[in-house]
C-alpha cells in the first residue's frame, strides 16, 4: 500500500519546498507517496497514475520494467505528475540523500508544470479524468466484452500520435462557408476585393479588368476547395475520425478518452528537453546550495553525473537542457545577447565580454515560461554552446550497417536536432481528402521532410485506420526520394509510385 | 496485496502465449531455442505486440550525439536508452519482445497446439513421500505449537470473558488455547521414463540430418519430461558398431563407417536389461537413421531384435528416417512390412526441417 510519508521526510519536503519557494519557484501543492518497488514499478507502467483502463500494455510495461529492475539494469528514482495538487512518487528503499535529491527535482518539475505554456491547456485534475475513463472502458468492456473493447481501443492507441498538437494555443483558420448565391452588386464587388469608385469612368483604372478577373478565379478556388472535404488539411485526425468514421457511439466515447490523453501527455513529450533541464538545474541548485549535508556530498555528486550522463548515441535531455539554461543565465548575467554582441567579430573582445548586466535569473525564469522544446533550441542552441559541448550529427551509413560520425558542422547539427523535435517527433500527417476518387475513400497526406516511414509499421498501423473508417484508406508519403501511394482495403495492402 | 495492475500482467501474458503458439511451427522448424535454454528456462523472442504508429524508419533517420570524434568515426553500436532516472514508458520499445518461459510451459504450449494427448504413466510401486502442513488442531507435539494462533485465541478468550486489559496488555494462554500445526503426508506415484536415443552416424548422416535429429529430440525430451517427473535420457550411436555416449557426444560426432542397425538396437536393449527393469520404468526407444542398411541380413537381426527384445519392454518404439543427400534408405519400408500394425511402433519420414513439426506429431500423438 501506498505510504503517506513519515515526519521526517515532511519536514524535509517542508523546508526544501520553502527553500525552493524562497528562490522563486512557483508550484502546486505537492503530495509524495511512499512506495515499495513493486508498486512504483505499477505506477511508472501506468505512466505515473495510480488508476488506468485495463489494458495489456501496462502489462507489457510491467513485466519489462520489473525485469530491467531485477536485473540491476534500470531503477526509477522519481515519477512527478502534472496535476493540481501535484502527485510523486518515492522509492522506499532510496537513501536519504536520493530523496531529497527527488524532491528537489521534482520542484522544478512542479514549478515548470504550472508555469509553462504549453502546460496551461491541460486538466489539472487528469488523475480523476483517468480514473472515470478507467471506469467508463470498465463499463464497456462489462457490456461489449473484453475482446472487443481491447481491440478498438488498441486501434485507437495506434493513432493516438496523429492529433494537432498546436491547436489548443492557436484558432486555426477555418472560414464559413459562403451563403447565399444571389447578392446585390454593390456586395458582389465587395466579395471579389474590388476598391471602392464612385466615378463609374475610373473603374478601369481602379479596378482594372485583369485584377477583376484574377480576383474571380481567387474566388473561385476558394469556392472549390470547400466542396472538397476536408476544405483544408486536417491534423487531428483522431477527433476527424471520431466526427466522420461510421462508429458506435461507445466508439465514439472511447477514441474520445484516447484523444484527451494523448493531448494531455502531447506537452510533455514537445517539452522533454526543457522540463528534464530545468527540474535538473534547479534540483543542483537547491542540493548544493542548500539542502545538502556535507555528508551527502560524495552520494550525491555519484547519483548526479549517472543522470547527465551525455552519450555519443543519444541526447540525454537532462543533460542538454541543464547546459542551456547554464548558458542563457551565464549570458544574460554578462550581457551577451543583442544585435552588439551578434555583430561582434573580435574573438579577444568576445572571450572577455562581461557588461555585468546580472539578468540571467530573471532570463531563465522567463524562457521556461514562454518556450518549447523547439523554439528553446532554435533561440538558444547557438554556434558556441554547440562547440563547446561537443555536439556531432550521425548517419546510418549502409556500407559498413553501423551509425558513423557525419559532421560537426553546426547548420546541420542543428537542423537535425530541430528536425527531431519538430511536431514532438512524430510524422507529419493529416486528412486530405475524405472523398477521394469520389468513392468516400480516406486520403491522408505524410508532409515528407527527408525522413522516410517505418515500412512495416506504416503497414500495421493503416490497417487500424482502414478498420476504423471501414472504407479504403490511402497514404501519400516517400520512400527513397520515390512518391507512393499506400492503398488498404478489407483485402489487404497495395503499395504504387505515382508521378 | 495483489497489485491492480496484475489484470493486465496476465493478460499481456495470455496474449504473448497465444504469439507463442501461432508461431511455434517456425519456432520448431528454426531450432533456435536450442542453443538459449538456460537451467530450466528458455528465452523466446517474440514478434512485435506492441502498437503500430506511424513513425520514422530508424536508421535512416540518423541523429545527433555528443562526445569525441572525427566525422567518419563510428558511433558506437545501435542508439541505446541512458540509463538513470525519467519518467517511464514515453518512448517506444524495440521491435521484437523476448520472453522467458519454462520449460514445462513450452512444453504444454507444444501439447496444446499439437494437441497431444498425455501420457498414462506406468509403474506406482515407486512412491515418493512428502510432509505437508496443511492444518491447525486443537492437541499436537509442543515442538509443532503455533504460537501465534495460541496467543490470538488466549486474546480472544480474554476479550470475551472481559479479563484484558488494553492498560495492561498481559496475555496468559491456557491450555485449550494451545494450537497446533497437523499435517498430512502426501503420496505420489513416481513414473519413472527413460528415452533412449539412438542415432545413426555413418557417413551418409551430414550435419543437416544431425541438426533435424537434434531438433526432434529437443522436443520429444521437452514433451516427455513436463510428463514424467524422473525423466532419464541415454544417447547411443552407432555406424557398423554402437556405443553408448554422452548428449555431448551424440550430437556433435563426425560421421564415418557404414550401417549396422542391429549393433545399436542389441547394445539398446542390453541397457534396458541392466538398469531399467520392465515393471518400474517407462522405456522409449528412439532411433533416427537414414534407412541404408548395410544389409539384408542386418535389417532381418534387426526385426528379430525388435520384436524379441525391444517391443515386449517398451511403451512405444519410435523410427525417424531422415532423408540425407543420397535419398531415403529401405528400413522404414522393411519396419512397416513387419510392424505396421503395431501399436507400440511409430514410424516417420523426416524430409527436412519442414517435416519435422509433423513428425513431433507422429511420435507423441498417441499418448503411448
Amino acid at each position: 500500500m501506498p505510504k503517506k510519508l513519515s515526519p521526517q521526510y515532511l519536514e524535509m519536503q517542508q523546508r526544501i519546498e520553502a527553500t525552493a519557494k524562497g528562490m522563486g519557484l512557483d508550484m502546486f501543492d505537492t503530495f509524495y507517496e511512499m512506495l515499495d518497488y513493486d508498486e512504483i514499478n505499477m505506477v511508472a507502467s501506468y505512466m505515473g497514475f495510480p488508476v488506468r483502463y485495463p489494458h495489456w500494455k501496462w502489462g507489457m510495461e510491467y513485466e519489462r520494467m520489473s525485469k530491467s529492475y531485477e536485473y540491476g539494469l534500470h531503477k526509477i528514482y522519481e515519477m512527478v505528475i502534472n496535476n493540481d495538487p501535484c502527485y510523486a512518487y518515492l522509492l522506499e528503499s532510496n537513501a536519504p540523500v536520493d530523496q531529497k535529491l527527488v524532491m528537489c527535482h521534482v520542484c522544478g518539475h512542479n514549478d515548470f508544470f504550472k508555469n509553462n505554456f504549453t502546460f496551461q491547456h491541460t486538466n489539472r485534475k487528469m488523475i480523476d479524468e483517468m480514473a472515470n475513463h478507467a471506469t467508463r472502458i470498465r463499463r464497456y468492456i462489462d457490456w461489449f466484452g473484453v475482446d472487443v473493447v481491447e481491440a478498438f481501443v488498441d486501434r485507437c492507441l495506434s493513432i493516438d500520435n496523429l492529433i494537432d498538437v498546436d491547436s489548443p494555443y492557436i484558432t486555426r483558420k477555418r472560414k464559413e462557408i459562403a451563403s447565399g448565391e444571389t447578392s446585390e452588386p454593390l456586395d458582389r464587388k465587395r466579395e471579389l476585393g474590388l476598391l471602392p469608385n464612385t466615378k463609374e469612368y475610373m473603374e478601369r483604372y481602379i479596378n482594372p479588368d485583369s485584377f477583376v478577373a484574377s480576383q474571380k478565379k481567387k474566388l473561385e478556388e476558394e469556392a472549390n476547395r470547400q466542396k472538397k472535404f476536408p476544405g483544408e488539411p486536417e491534423r487531428d485526425v483522431m477527433r476527424f475520425l471520431m466526427e466522420h468514421a461510421p462508429l458506435e457511439r461507445w466508439q465514439v466515447d472511447v477514441m474520445d478518452m484516447m484523444r484527451e490523453e494523448a493531448y494531455y501527455f502531447a506537452p510533455q513529450g514537445m517539452t522533454k528537453i526543457m522540463n528534464e533541464g530545468w527540474a535538473s538545474y534547479w534540483h543542483c541548485k537547491l542540493m548544493t546550495e542548500k539542502v545538502m549535508d556535507s555528508s551527502e556530498v560524495i552520494d550525491f555528486a555519484d547519483k548526479n553525473a549517472g543522470v547527465m550522463s551525455t552519450s555519443r548515441q543519444q541526447l540525454n535531455p537532462y543533460a542538454l537542457g541543464l547546459a542551456l539554461y547554464r548558458d542563457i543565465e551565464d549570458r544574460w548575467n554578462r550581457g551577451r545577447y543583442g544585435k552588439e554582441w551578434n555583430e561582434c567579430d573580435d574573438m579577444a573582445e568576445r572571450r572577455l565580454w562581461d557588461k555585468q548586466s546580472g539578468l540571467g535569473r530573471e532570463k531563465i525564469f522567463q524562457v521556461r515560461q514562454i518556450y518549447s522544446d523547439v523554439t528553446f533550441l532554435d533561440e538558444f542552441f547557438t554556434v558556441d554552446f554547440c562547440r563547446e559541448q561537443g555536439f556531432f550529427a550521425y548517419e546510418y551509413d549502409r556500407k559498413k550497417r553501423s551509425f558513423l560520425i557525419d559532421t560537426r558542422e553546426f547548420e546541420t547539427v542543428k537542423k537535425k536536432l530541430l528536425q527531431q523535435l519538430t511536431n514532438f517527433g512524430q510524422p507529419l500527417i493529416a486528412v486530405l481528402d475524405a472523398n477521394f476518387e469520389n468513392r468516400a475513400e480516406l486520403l491522408l497526406q505524410h508532409t515528407h521532410e527527408g525522413v522516410d516511414l517505418d515500412a512495416q509499421y506504416t503497414h500495421e498501423t493503416l490497417r487500424n485506420v482502414q478498420a476504423i473508417w471501414s472504407r479504403p484508406v490511402h497514404l501519400m508519403t516517400k520512400v527513397d526520394e520515390r512518391k507512393v501511394l499506400y492503398s488498404c482495403d478489407a483485402n489487404g495492402l497495395t503499395e504504387k509510385t505515382i508521378s | 496485496m495483489s497489485l491492480r495492475i496484475q489484470n493486465d500482467h496476465a493478460r499481456f501474458k495470455d496474449i504473448v502465449r497465444g504469439k507463442i503458439k501461432q508461431n511455434l511451427k517456425s519456432y520448431i522448424k528454426k531450432g533456435e531455442l536450442i542453443g538459449k535454454q538456460g537451467k530450466d528456462t528458455i528465452t523466446i523472442p517474440v514478434p512485435r505486440i506492441e502498437l503500430p504508429h506511424f513513425r520514422f524508419g530508424g536508421k535512416s533517420q540518423g541523429g545527433v550525439g555528443q562526445g569525441e570524434g572525427k566525422p567518419g568515426d563510428p558511433v558506437d553500436g545501435e542508439p541505446q536508452e541512458g540509463e538513470g532516472t525519467g519518467k517511464a514508458g514515453q518512448d517506444a520499445g524495440e521491435h521484437g519482445l523476448d520472453v522467458e518461459l519454462t520449460l514445462d510451459e513450452l512444453a504444454d504450449l507444444l501439447g496444446e497446439e499439437l494437441k497431444l494427448p498425455r501420457i498414462l504413466p506406468k509403474g506406482s510401486e515407486l512412491v515418493t513421500e512428502r510432509i505437508k502442513y496443511t492444518g491447525i488442531n486443537t492437541v499436537g507435539p509442543e515442538s509443532l505449537k503455533h504460537f501465534k494462533r495460541t496467543y490470538k485465541q488466549a486474546l480472544r478468550r480474554q476479550i470475551a470473558v472481559g479479563s484484558y486489559d488494553p492498560k495492561n496488555p498481559v496475555i496468559v494462554p491456557i491450555r485449550e488455547d494451545r494450537r497446533y500445526r497437523t499435517w498430512r503426508i502426501d503420496q505420489k506415484p513416481q513414473a519413472n521414463a527413460v528415452i533412449i536415443y539412438m542415432m545413426d552416424v555413418s557417413g551418409s548422416m551430414g550435419d543437416e540430418q544431425k541438426e533435424i535429429v537434434r531438433i526432434t529430440s529437443f522436443w520429444l525430451d521437452a514433451w516427455l519430461r513436463r510428463n514424467y517427473d524422473g525423466l532419464q535420457s541415454r544417447y547411443i550411436i552407432h555406424d557398423a558398431a554402437a556405443r553408448e555416449v554422452d548428449k555431448d557426444t551424440f550430437f556433435h560426432t563426425r560421421e564415418s563407417g557404414g550401417t549396422m542397425i542391429s549393433s545399436a538396437y542389441r547394445l539398446c536393449a542390453d541397457i534396458i536389461d541392466k538398469d531399467y527393469p520392465v515393471a518400474n520404468w517407462n522405456i522409449y526407444p528412439f532411433h533416427f537413421s537414414d534407412g541404408d542398411n548395410w544389409s539384408v541380413d542386418d535389417t532381418r537381426t534387426c526385426l528379430g531384435l525388435m520384436r524379441d527384445r525391444l517391443l515386449p519392454v517398451s511403451n512405444q518404439f519410435a523410427y525417424g528416417q531422415v532423408e540425407s543427400p543420397y535419398g531415403s534408405g529401405q528400413f522404414i519400408k522393411d519396419l512397416a512390412e513387419q510392424f505396421g500394425k503395431n501399436d507400440k511402433v511409430t514410424l516417420s519420414e523426416i524430409k527436412d526441417k519442414d517435416g519435422i513439426y509433423a513428425s513431433i506429431k507422429d511420435f507423441l500423438g498417441r499418448g503411448l
